[in-house]
């Protein structure tokens, strides 16, 4: 990721920020900073309130209690159309009865400019998303991922400061959506405006920002970069959602110089670093995790480094790239899934193989 | 297989609709005074007796008069409603919506006799403007249901859409609402009118001096001589309810393309 | 910073923006619908006047016998039992059990010819085709009702269409006389003019069918017709509960029909009702019988809708 491109400033400010429809309590006090030229994600499953946040963000929902500031101004009291954002909506709201041309410059009406000037910035708006000489087309005769990119140099003309965007890759077919993604990041990088992206698909988040807020029931539960998120998820249910993870039941035996002793169910005793702990240490029942390509499956041949166990293969998934196998452990019920990479010349298991693991402590997560 | 005999009992069916209407021009163009086989001979003189009727002239200017303004101010009532139906959620909705689609399931006669006693004892006199407002009930139930589905069909971010787009409330519904809703809104101005053109019962009740169409019409059934101009007014008439309903018709399938949405056909 | 009583303020304004919006049509309505029925129900609870209605409160417009003032102003008196009300009226009763069973015959007619021709565009033509037969189904209904009423009455007459045509072909000696001005002819002008009510609501709901429930349906191994009925049927229930209210509702009311078609001799309740209104200036005696009928087609309605709850459940959309 490229961390050179944003700034320290906060472009986007919330304090406590908090949404009620009715008696249903939308946003639980969203207290975060969004940086400048950052491209930022709120990521969650339905109904956690990312798009209430970016509505609230965008003018379209008012607060019912909390500060939200676009600049260092307070945004309470000021409605949608002055505010200095622009949004790509989920369903592009790409205007059906105007050309392309019309609805790329409908922004710039406000603005009188001369009809040249007029048409040379809507030109250059479409030459940036890929639409070039699309201009005279009639708008509702795209197909989905060209909308999409019509309502991105819709918004992106009018220079806005922050560019909110609500699930705009969802509509699109997987090829589509994947060649988007690069797109937007490239996009984001030329202009160097902060993005904010909804969206509930982990991978797309992932691969696109610099920073992620996962969020879960109108709270965030972890804010952080893709890779402090895979690496050390701060709880059981950010790490289930990001990415694939096994859990193994395990046993908090105490807590020595920095390191918590844990007894773990099919793999044996460890020493995990603290920060690797991300609820802190309490003695008892705990379950600790680990990514499936963290722990290694030793081929004949290979050197053994960190702990080993045995294992029994009982579910292979060839991937043509990679392998996932499904491993038994000793006195573990669920096989733990372990990703092997098809190296030239490395075999690939069966179904009943007698197989042996390799961990290190540096792939666990402790959670308490 | 299935498909066959039903075919031709839809095609049987469609005859027996347009069957009297068939018989319209058959006899206005009779020369025969009496509407009756065998046919007597071919002739225009009752469309020429037709236009030599002063009350019928009148009647006529009367009803388009009163259409224009009834289909005029039901389209701009049906859409205050329309809208506020589909936009917004208020305690009460319901109840006002009821009240205001009531004239769908009474009979306009109940209408009808209901306003009249109530303008008798209020000593209001009847005027056009009376029919008018009689029309305009009626009307209004058929302009929201058709202006309700042209705003349902709005997506309602192609309005936040122009507002975050620097818009306000009232430049976005000129840009955006009334244009993506203007066939709608032709639909409902043709339909009100083709509707109050055909009113009769409210008509009939709360008519002043200047009958409308139909009210004539009426009055001249008791007439034998007068039976075949009537048919040949009948003639007109069912031509020009048809060719104004092409008219909204190629509006609505407009309207659709624009939108590019699909046709289900029809002012279901 | 903002506070809950932003959201208050919130609140009342979709509300409010909500009823400021709908306000010119309903106030609209209130004055000249509801006001206008609140007032009729009112008066056939008075006592009839000359040429007014006079605030004496009784139950006898709708059963008993009535009395009515003569006279105006100072020299108003009251005499008692002039006219019975509306149950104790044998004409009534006669006049309004009429209208209820034309209603019923006209809508069980329409109802059930309907149905085949909403099957067939909905089933049996293509969906580019759908928008031209409706459209073709529904030109009768636009062109002039009057028109359509007095060309029956045309073809029906004795020395109508019909009979001149049998007469003239041979095919009879003397003109037919069931279909003059008789119970039959209403009947028939009826069914004709709400013939397309009764064919869109069927039509709808047989368009919301999912096409592959018949196919599962068929997969599983029934016949066509046994599909139809376990399938087909059930599910269109809904639109044909619509298409018989909407044909029985105004066809009871109707008034031009039964003055056209019937000769002036076979009225229906809404001739009554003018006549007993108007004609004879007896306002709450004519109010009563609205109140009645209106009562009854009510009762009539909701005693169907009941009947076919379990369809209309399924439906939810």
């Amino acid at each position: 990721m490229n961390a050179s491109a944003t700034t320290t400033k906060a472009i986007i400010e919330l304090k406590d920020v908090q949404k009620y429809y009715g008696t249903y309590h939308a946003l639980r006090g969203i207290s975060t900073e969004i940086r400048q030229g950052e491209f930022f994600s709120l990521l969650g499953p339905s109904g956690c309130g990312k798009t209430t946040l970016l509505r609230t963000i965008a003018g379209f929902e008012d607060l019912s209690s909390g500060m939200l500031k676009i600049d260092g101004k307070d945004m309470d009291g000021v409605p949608a159309n002055v505010r200095p954002t622009n949004m790509v909506f989920q369903s592009y709201a790409i205007f059906p009865h105007l050309t392309v041309a019309q609805n790329v410059g409908f922004g710039l009406r406000r603005e009188r400019l001369s009809k040249d000037d007029m048409a040379r910035q809507v030109g250059a708006a479409l030459a940036m998303v890929g639409l070039d000489g699309y201009g005279d087309r009639a708008a509702h005769a795209l197909s989905g991922g060209q909308r999409q990119r019509v309502a991105l140099a819709r918004a992106l003309i009018l220079k806005p400061q922050v560019l909110l965007l609500d699930e705009p890759l969802s509509a699109l077919d997987k090829k589509m959506r994947e060649q988007m993604q690069i797109e937007l990041r490239r996009l984001q990088r030329q202009v160097g405006i902060t993005f904010i992206l909804v969206t509930h698909d982990q991978e797309e988040a992932l691969i696109m920002s610099d920073r992620i807020a996962v969020m879960f029931e109108g709270q965030i539960a972890q804010l952080a970069s893709p890779q402090q998120l895979y690496r050390r998820p701060v709880s059981r249910k950010v790490a289930e959602f990001i990415g694939v993870m096994n859990f193994l039941p395990a046993k908090v035996v105490g807590e020595v110089g920095g390191l918590a002793e844990v007894q773990i169910s099919g793999l044996g005793r460890a020493a995990i670093p603290l920060e690797q702990c991300p609820a802190g240490v309490k003695a008892g029942e705990a379950s600790v995790g680990f990514r499936p390509e963290t722990v290694t499956i030793l081929f004949d041949g290979d050197a053994a480094r960190g702990h080993t166990v045995n294992g029994t293969v009982e579910e292979v998934q060839y991937f043509g790239d990679m392998t996932y196998y499904d491993v038994k452990l000793a006195d573990v019920e669920k096989p733990v899934t372990i990703s092997m990479r098809n190296l030239v010349g490395r075999k690939v298991l069966e179904r009943g193989d007698k197989t042996v693991i390799a961990w290190e402590e540096g792939s666990l997560v402790l959670f308490c | 297989m299935k498909s066959g005999w039903l075919r031709g009992y839809a095609i049987g069916y469609l005859l027996f609709l347009y069957a009297p209407i068939f018989l319209l021009p058959l006899f206005a163009f009779n020369e025969g005074k009496i509407i009756a086989f065998p046919l007597t001979g071919f002739s225009l003189k009752w469309f020429q007796e037709m236009a030599t009727i002063p009350e019928l002239r009148n009647a006529f200017w009367n009803s388009l008069r009163i259409a224009v303004a009834a289909s005029l101010i039901a389209t701009t009532l049906g859409v205050f409603a329309a809208r506020a139906s589909t936009r917004y959620n208020f305690r009460g909705k319901g109840a006002a919506m009821g009240l205001i689609m009531l004239p769908l399931v009474l009979p306009d006669i109940i209408l009808a006799i209901s306003l009249l006693v109530v303008l008798l004892q209020l000593g209001i006199p009847l005027t056009m403007w009376t029919v008018i407002l009689g029309h305009v009930l009626v009307c209004i139930p058929f302009t929201i249901a058709i202006l309700n589905s042209a705003f349902l069909s709005l997506d309602r971010s192609l309005e936040e859409a122009a507002i975050d787009l620097g818009e306000t409330r009232f430049s976005t519904f000129r840009l955006v609402t009334l244009p993506l809703v203007m066939p709608g809104v032709i639909s409902s101005l043709l339909i009100a009118f083709t509707i109050s053109l055909d009113e009769f019962i409210t008509s009939f009740f709360l008519t002043g001096a200047n009958p409308t169409l139909p009210v004539y019409i009426f009055s001249q059934f008791r007439y034998p001589a007068k039976v075949p101009v009537i048919m040949a007014l009948g003639t007109l008439l069912v031509l020009s309810s048809i060719l104004l309903l092409a008219i909204a018709e190629y509006f609505r399938r407009r309207g659709v393309r624009r939108q590019g949405g699909k046709d289900t056909g029809g002012f279901l | 910073m903002a506070t809950q009583t932003l959201l208050d303020r919130l609140k009342r304004s979709e509300a409010a923006q909500g009823w400021l919006l709908i306000s010119p049509t309903a106030i609209y309505a209130l004055l000249l619908l509801a006001a206008p029925l609140i007032t009729i129900f009112a008066f056939s609870f008075m006592t009839d006047g000359y040429l007014e209605v006079v605030n004496k409160l009784s139950f006898c417009n709708y059963v008993g016998s009535c009395g009515s003032f003569d006279g105006i102003g100072e020299a108003r008196v009251y005499q008692p039992d002039k006219y019975v009300g509306a149950w104790s009226d044998p004409i009534f009763r006669k006049i309004m059990l009429r209208s209820l069973t034309v209603s019923i015959f006209v809508t069980l007619a329409t109802v059930v010819l309907a149905y085949p021709i909403a099957y067939f565009v909905s089933f049996h033509v293509k969906p580019e085709r759908k928008p031209l037969w409706l459209f073709l189904i529904t030109i009768p209904f636009w062109t002039s009702y009057l028109i359509r009423v007095f060309l029956w009455k045309v073809i029906l007459g004795y020395g109508g269409v019909i009979n001149s045509g049998l007469l003239s072909l041979g095919i009879i000696d003397d003109p037919l006389t069931f279909f003059n001005y008789s119970t039959f002819s209403i009947v028939l002008t009826l069914a004709h003019a709400y013939a397309p009510f009764a064919i869109l609501p069927i039509f709808v709901a047989l368009e919301k069918i999912d096409r592959s429930l018949l196919e599962a349906a068929r997969d599983l191994g029934e016949g066509y017709i046994v599909s139809f009925l376990r399938v087909t049927l059930p599910l269109s229930m809904v639109g044909v509960v619509s298409s018989v209210l909407i044909v029985f509702i105004p066809t009871v009311g109707d008034y031009v029909t039964p003055s056209l078609v019937g000769g002036g001799k076979i009225p229906m309740v809404a001739n009554l009702i003018q006549s007993r209104m108007l004609d004879l200036d007896n306002k709450p005696a004519g109010a009563a019988m609205a109140v009645s009928a209106m009562a009854i087609v009510a009762l009539v309605s909701i005693i169907f809708l009941l009947l076919n709850r379990r369809y209309l459940k399924g439906n939810a959309r």
